[in-house]
């Protein structure tokens, strides 16, 4: 076994454990950092592959920004554990049952010749100047540029979307309208008047202590 | 590797539309409440100008633009002129509806417009990518025009539920196409269907990932047993997200199909084998949709049902695998828009505020509230349900005969009962309407333009069935020179 195999063992393991404990952990918070170990596990194998662009994008993307907006959220919600659960055990076994037939089917197909190392050789390998980096970008932006913009698109309508759902203005809530604020003159807030002097009386002379 | 000019023509509407979307998007800023007006011309009159270019650049012959990513025949021409319309029609049954609901903000014009443009970029992609990202900018406006409605709980509750199963479903679609890049090594259509038909894809593999395709595409259509969330949504959705759901993205959705199951996986050896799979969804979803509806009483939910049995009737048309087969599916699916149209729009021409006559009970009498919106919805029913001589009637006829032309009598027969059990509750309405005393007295209030409209709907569906040659004419043509 080379080493390759050796490393490519441990990240699947590390990562299928990880997964499972995704789904199984109790409290959402250790399930989203299983699911950040996932992704990092999913990274490295990645980088077998050779796909090291990919596979940077993964941690920096989904690791970076998208798990630590979930902990977020979940930290900030208060998620009644107890209600998630309901019903859990009475799913649990049709659900099961459809699984284990699905997973049965699908691996009678997939496993074995159709896709093993014989039907989809590894490609060759490239040479020590070749950019990953630099091919996909390449073809993002000529073959693949109609889809990319399409996808930009997408997250345009995301962003609309997402204000369109949050953003209200309810009338009995109290907020400082910063524009307002800079606008503001010294005279709206403060008056200056003008009174006549006053001439303060002459200090009561200390009366002397007692011996 | 460069993209000239001759990439960015056929292109054209699809640019016009988006730019137009983001001048709309920042110009509804600068409008306040009671100039809202603008925002809806401007985008009616985007869509106007996309239909006039889409029109004037239309050719009878098969263009490709962007590395093959995109293609421009006279199919995606006929049915993104068809969107324009149904979208347009939309936009001004639900004028009135949308501003008594607190609806009437820039943001519904917007993503009714992304979503047209998601329909637009589906009817024309000629890559598995660029259907699924079509798809996905489709869905993502509709979640969020379903739940536009933000204190309505059943809104909120439809607007999940229509995600949720929609994730599932694109997740679906995505995995049986990941399967067929690799029993083919291609996502171009043209390429993956020629690698099929040269014998050098693994057929395993590539069945096994169209069973996860039709599965995905059963879920997108609503065809039993993919069908949940159809009558959830329906109700759920306000009425005229409701009507946009029902009625312009099964355009897209029937090219979608095409796309994929004839133009991909359209080789003999595969058409043997997604055949029986329609014809299940097909029977199922006539069965199911039909005797369900009986069960309603409340009208959007009688019509999602009807849905249902409509897109076993366009599965039908599909299924039988000739290019008459495709065309009365695309006449049939044409003719489906039409009548959606004009039913929700008849729902919204009967609410006010606070009230949505969606129930049966607020049909009872319209005869003598007002006897043109009765005749009016007399002729939807009349051609939903299929009686001659509206032009529901001529729709089912040319897939029945598509059907027994392909050799599969019982199905036609089948599909005959289930459209007689499927008149009943149609027919239904319209003795409700006649023969019942009203309940509901008030005045019927709607803007003149939408009446208008809504009377040139109805009487549409029965002067296209009278003379129904010219339509049929037209979607025979765009099949013929597009597949």
């Amino acid at each position: 076994m080379s080493f390759q195999t050796a490393v490519f063992y441990a990240f699947s393991l590390i990562l299928v454990l990880a997964a499972l404990r995704v789904i199984t952990a109790r409290n959402p918070v250790h399930a989203a950092l299983f699911l950040v170990l996932a992704f990092v596990t999913a990274a490295g194998i990645w980088m077998l592959l050779e796909a090291e662009f990919l596979a940077i994008t993964l941690v920096l993307v989904y690791v970076g920004a998208v798990m630590v907006l979930f902990l977020f959220v979940v930290m900030m919600l208060d998620i009644n554990l107890d209600r998630l659960k309901e019903g859990y055990w009475d799913y649990l076994v049709p659900a099961g049952v459809v699984a284990v037939v699905m997973l049965g089917e699908m691996a009678a197909v997939l496993v074995g010749k159709q896709l093993g190392a014989e039907a989809m050789p590894a490609p060759s390998p490239k040479p020590e100047t070749y950019s990953n980096t630099k091919e996909l970008g390449k073809l993002i932006y000529t073959e693949y540029v109609y889809p990319f913009e399409i996808a930009a698109v997408i997250l345009l309508v995301a962003i609309v979307a997402a204000i369109a759902l949050t953003l209200r203005r309810r009338k009995d809530t109290k907020y400082v309208d910063p524009a307002a604020q800079v606008l503001v003159r010294r005279s709206d807030r403060l008056r200056i008047v003008s009174m006549p002097a006053e001439v303060a009386a002459p200090a009561a002379p200390p009366e002397k202590a007692a011996p | 590797m460069t993209l000239t000019s001759a990439d960015f023509l056929p292109v054209w509407p699809e640019i016009l539309l988006l730019a137009m979307v983001c001048v709309i998007l920042v110009a509804d800023l600068f409008l306040k409440d009671s100039q809202r007006g603008g925002t809806y011309a401007m985008t009616l009159l985007t869509l106007a100008a996309c239909a006039l270019v889409t029109a004037a650049s239309a050719r009878p012959d098969v263009t490709f633009a962007f590395h093959g990513m995109f293609v421009d025949d006279p199919m995606s021409d006929t049915l993104k002129i068809m969107v324009y319309l149904a979208v347009g029609a939309m936009l001004i049954y639900s004028r009135s509806y949308v501003a008594l609901r607190g609806m009437y903000r820039g943001e519904f014009f917007t993503l009714v417009l992304f979503a047209t443009l998601g329909m637009m970029v589906m009817i024309s992609a000629n890559h598995f990518l660029t259907l699924y990202l079509g798809l996905e900018l489709l869905s993502l406006s509709l979640y969020a025009l379903v739940a536009l409605q933000r204190d309505s709980a059943a809104s909120t509750e439809a607007a999940m539920k229509y995600f949720v199963l929609g994730a599932l479903a694109s997740g679906m679609l995505l995995y049986g196409v990941s399967m067929v890049y690799g029993a083919t090594g291609s996502l171009h259509i043209p390429e993956v269907a020629s690698r099929i038909a040269a014998g050098k894809a693994n057929m395993t593999i590539l069945l096994f990932g169209l069973v996860f395709v039709v599965a995905g595409l059963g879920f997108k259509l609503g065809a039993v047993p993919f069908h949940m969330w159809v009558p959830d949504v329906y109700h759920g959705a306000p009425t005229a997200v409701t009507l946009l759901i029902s009625t312009a993205p099964k355009l897209a959705a029937f090219a979608f199909v095409i796309r994929i199951l004839v133009e991909a996986l359209g080789n003999k050896a595969l058409f043997v084998e997604w055949q029986p799979m329609l014809m299940m969804l097909a029977v199922a979803s006539m069965a199911l949709g039909n005797l369900t509806a009986i069960a309603q009483t409340n009208l959007k939910r009688m019509l999602a049902y009807s849905t249902i049995s409509h897109m076993g009737f366009l599965l039908l048309g599909i299924l039988s695998g000739t290019i008459n087969g495709y065309s009365a599916a695309m006449f049939y699916v044409a003719v489906y828009a039409l009548m959606g149209l004009g039913t929700f729009g008849m729902i919204m021409a009967l609410s006010r505020e606070g009230f949505e006559a969606d129930q049966l009970d607020d049909f009872k009498g319209l005869n003598r509230r007002s006897p043109w919106h009765a005749f009016v919805m007399l002729l939807l029913m009349f051609s939903m349900a299929g009686v001659p001589p509206t032009v529901g009637f001529y729709a089912k006829l040319s897939v029945l005969q598509a059907v027994v032309d392909a050799g599969q009598l019982w199905l036609a027969v089948v599909a005959v009962a289930f459209s007689l059990i499927g008149a009943f509750y149609y027919l239904r309405i319209v003795r409700l309407m006649y023969f019942d005393e009203p309940v509901d007295t008030h005045p019927i209030q709607s803007d003149g333009v939408a009446r208008l409209l809504l009377s040139v709907n109805g009487l549409a569906a029965l002067v296209v069935g009278i003379v129904p040659g010219w339509l049929m004419a037209l979607c025979q043509r765009a099949m013929q020179a597009s597949l």
